[in-house]
């Protein structure tokens, strides 16, 4: 993929319909590279389903129809020649509820990559891989003597942390993450804030949130989105002082949403 | 107290809402246990009949050992299984051969690859078969796979192992499919999701997440499968030949355990020797069902054990 571009993903007059309702409308959004962009706005305001646009997931549904431009790493993911195989391993998910698979705790973060490499490999190669991905969420201390044990029977918080270290392994230029808090407590929260700001430079990462403190405390730059479209785009430190818009204004201070 | 109207309404009332509280409590727990009384019932039933007289009265060794079924000869009737039990064991195993292919590729057709209208009819479809009484099965392997099996293999005879085991097969192949459908379906959509967004194709979904998670419902849709097959007997009877016979090929005519039953037993006088031993032969297939579920049960614990 092409590093020399300065924006992680971007989109174009993006336009998506579930059925016969229209869900975004004409939607440019750019995320710059290595920097965390969060996604704020009401319930269904389409944060979500920008994010899950991006690694089209959405297209789960069948009955999704997405027209405009999306690029991520500067190649169009709505080409027909994508393959949506690379196109996942480059964009990694991260999901509102941890969604580890019901595997030991080993597998589930050598998945994806033993899905690219076409099976197993070397015991000491993999080794290596899982330290490695488990270190840089900080898990691996806490995991590294029961690596065999079921994912499912972590905590939460640890179950986040894993569902984000599986992804590490196959290198994704961009995380994107759906409301990757919300099932956790405060300090849980905390834990897992620290991890994502850490992750930050190496990673561009999209995080949808419903929590504007999160989105203020941890995020560079700002997305308020409002019934399917984009309002406003800047700074985070700017969007929460000197907002452009009245809508973002009124949603930031609580009036509504 | 001084606010008395509030502590009058706290207590127990015998209205009506009180009264089918309790009737509808007693009727559903009667319902609750009914299964076991029903299952209870039956063996002491077949127990009573065959029971003393397996005993006491039956050569065992012989019983299991020797090929001859002559319950009605002169002087000396012989009580020999063997056969029967190796032709209702090998119509089952072949049955088994035929419908888990069936069952578990419908299973994954329905239930991870077909959406909407097509889902609904086959669904539909897939229970209208298991709903088809098996004496038409029996007619169909009567009627048309035995002329088949006739001139495709070039045989004298058609109703045989291959054409009970075939029609047995296609017959437990729906009820298989439902129950694995069932189980595909009980896997939640998350792990599903989770899979896709790190890049797996449908088929790495379901060969390395949902089929391993099912594990345990396949495994049940499987035995009850073979259970099935080992209790079926309208039409292994009419499928089978219905002749004496240790098979060496598939192209032997069987009798099977349930179908000696069905068919003898209605010219027993009742308490004789061969009435008793025809409940001996429903003692010994209550007790394999038994041990195949008590299998299953255990190889799903300990499925479960290993996994956590």
């Amino acid at each position: 993929m092409d590093s020399t571009t300065e924006y992680a993903i971007q989109t174009k007059d993006l336009n998506l319909w579930y059925g016969d309702f229209q869900a975004l409308f004409d939607v440019d959004i750019e995320v710059k590279q290595g920097k965390i962009t969060s996604l704020i706005g009401p319930s269904g305001c389409g944060k979500s389903t920008f994010l899950r646009s991006v690694n089209r997931i959405t297209e789960r549904l069948g009955y999704v129809r997405t027209e405009g431009k999306i690029e991520v790493m500067g190649h169009n993911v709505l080409d027909p020649e994508v393959e949506l195989t690379q196109l996942r391993r480059a964009a990694g998910m991260v999901f509102q509820r941890p969604n580890p698979l019901p595997l030991s705790i080993r597998d589930n973060v050598l998945f994806a990559y033993r899905l690219k490499n076409g099976g197993k490999g070397s015991r000491a190669d993999e080794d290596q891989v899982l330290e490695k991905a488990l270190s840089e969420v900080l898990l691996w201390d806490q995991v590294k003597d029961r690596l065999g044990l079921r994912a499912t029977r972590l905590s939460l918080e640890e179950q986040q942390k894993l569902c984000i270290a599986r992804l590490l392994p196959v290198k994704p230029s961009v995380l994107l993450m759906d409301e990757p808090c919300s099932a956790l407590d405060p300090e849980a929260t905390r834990a897992v804030e620290e991890l994502i700001w850490r992750l930050r430079g190496d990673y561009s990462i999209l995080i949808v949130t419903h929590n504007m403190a999160q989105a203020r405390r941890a995020s560079d730059e700002c997305i308020f989105m409002l019934m399917g479209k984009v309002v406003e785009h800047s700074k985070t430190v700017e969007m929460f002082v000197t907002p452009k818009h009245q809508e973002t204004a009124d949603y930031l201070e609580g009036r509504f949403g | 107290m001084a606010d008395q109207p509030s502590r009058n309404r706290l207590e127990d009332k015998l209205d009506a809402a009180w009264v089918w509280d309790r009737v509808a409590k007693y009727a559903i727990f009667l319902g609750g246990i009914s299964a076991i009384v029903f299952v209870l019932a039956i063996f002491l039933f077949i127990a009573r009949e065959g029971l003393g007289f397996a005993l006491f009265d039956l050569d065992v060794g012989y019983f299991f050992s020797s090929p001859n079924w002559r319950p009605t000869a002169e002087p000396e009737p012989q009580f020999g299984a063997l056969a029967l039990i190796a032709g209702t064991a090998s119509v089952t195993g072949l049955a088994m051969l035929v419908a888990v292919p069936f069952a578990l590729g419908s299973a994954i057709y329905i239930g991870e690859f077909a959406t909407g209208k097509t889902r609904e009819t086959l669904k539909v479809l897939v229970e209208l078969l298991a709903a088809t009484p098996s004496v038409v099965w029996g007619f169909i392997g009567l009627t048309i796979l035995n002329p088949l099996i006739i001139e495709v293999f070039d045989v004298p005879v058609g109703l045989t192992v291959l054409n009970a085991g075939v029609i047995l097969g296609l017959m437990a192949a729906p009820i298989m499919a439902t129950i694995a459908e069932d189980a595909l379906k009980a896997v939640p959509d998350t792990y599903r999701e989770a899979a896709e967004a790190m890049g797996a194709t449908r088929w790495q979904v379901i060969r390395q997440v949902v089929l391993p998670s099912a594990k345990n419902g396949l495994v049940a849709a499987v035995l009850l499968g073979v259970g099935r097959g080992f209790g079926e007997t309208m039409a292994v009877l009419m499928a089978s030949g219905h002749s004496v016979n240790l098979p060496t090929s598939p192209f032997d005519s069987v009798r099977a355990l349930t179908a000696t039953i069905a068919s003898e037993l209605g010219e027993t006088a009742q308490g004789s020797d061969h009435y008793r031993v025809l409940f001996t032969l429903g003692i010994l297939l209550f007790l394999v069902t038994f041990v195949i579920n008590l299998l299953a049960d255990v190889l799903v614990r300990r499925g479960d054990k290993k996994q956590a």
